[in-house]
């Protein structure tokens, strides 16, 4: 689309590091990564449309090391894209454009994402242990 | 015949030409309902996900094919592969700068998604249904 003269993404080195950059770049990865995750679910669905067998390798896979580190991973991707999409929906009913505003809520997407990715993974160990 | 002019177009025509595409409103806007629709409905997946973790085949089986849950199923599987299809659109749209390559993978991914959306709509009805 170069010959098209219309304005491009702006190029990343010519900003210095602020959290907005973070949280923004952060947004696009994880819904990167959700798309990705969704066809696990996807997979998950017609594994347990297809019988126990079939279950039973999305299950393992998904208990495997590689699967228990995607599924941190998405599990993460999903409350930040969630977080930080609900303060994409405030700003674009026109609130919290102040810069104060803008940092403070950056990092209210973080932490509050980790938070709650820390918070489902306490419940599914605590599950596992009492099973 | 032969004394038409070469060029039938005004120039502004050929300067609007290189503008909207009168897509961007209607993209912008179903991002953000299925943006809306999806707290609720992510938030409700995890909590599916995480009575669906420790149960067994039958029981997972059984969780899945109550009316509510499959409906919800239904409409997240639905609404999640349309936000992505339209945020993975713009992430193409603002890196990959080579028409072709760009093309091919706003086909693709819309390839992709239908099929995944329609495989596991199928899943969760053969499931609800008993099939």
């Amino acid at each position: 689309m170069a010959d098209t003269r219309r304005p491009l993404s702006p190029h990343l080195s010519v900003y210095r590091w602020q959290v907005q950059m973070v949280t923004s770049i952060l947004h696009r990865a994880t819904g990167i990564a959700l798309s990705v995750g969704l066809l696990l679910v996807a997979w998950g669905l017609i594994a347990l449309a297809g019988g126990e067998e079939r279950f039973g390798h999305f299950t393992a896979f998904v208990a495997s090391p590689i699967g228990i580190i995607l599924m941190i991973g998405w599990s993460w991707s999903l409350f930040y894209h969630l977080c930080n999409g609900i303060r994409h929906l405030v700003q674009d009913g026109g609130y919290g454009y102040e810069i104060v505003q803008f940092v403070r809520s950056s990092w209210a997407s973080i932490i509050v994402s980790l938070l709650l990715t820390a918070l489902v993974w306490a419940w599914v160990l605590k599950m596992g242990a009492g099973a | 015949m032969s004394a038409y002019p070469k060029e039938y177009r005004n120039p502004l025509k050929k300067a609007r030409g290189l503008g909207s595409a009168q897509h961007g409103v209607s993209h912008w806007w179903v991002q953000r309902v299925t943006a809306v629709a999806l707290v609720g409905l992510g938030i409700w997946l995890v909590s599916l996900v995480l009575r669906v973790l420790h149960a067994d085949y039958a029981t997972a089986r059984e969780l899945v094919a109550r009316p509510w849950n499959a409906v919800l199923l239904i409409a997240f599987v639905v609404t999640a592969f349309w936000h992505a299809v339209l945020g993975l659109q713009v992430v193409i749209e603002d890196y990959v700068h080579t028409r072709w390559k760009e093309a091919a993978l706003l086909i693709a991914i819309k390839f992709v998604a239908v099929l995944a959306a329609l495989a596991g709509l199928l899943a969760v009805l053969r499931i609800a249904l008993g099939a």
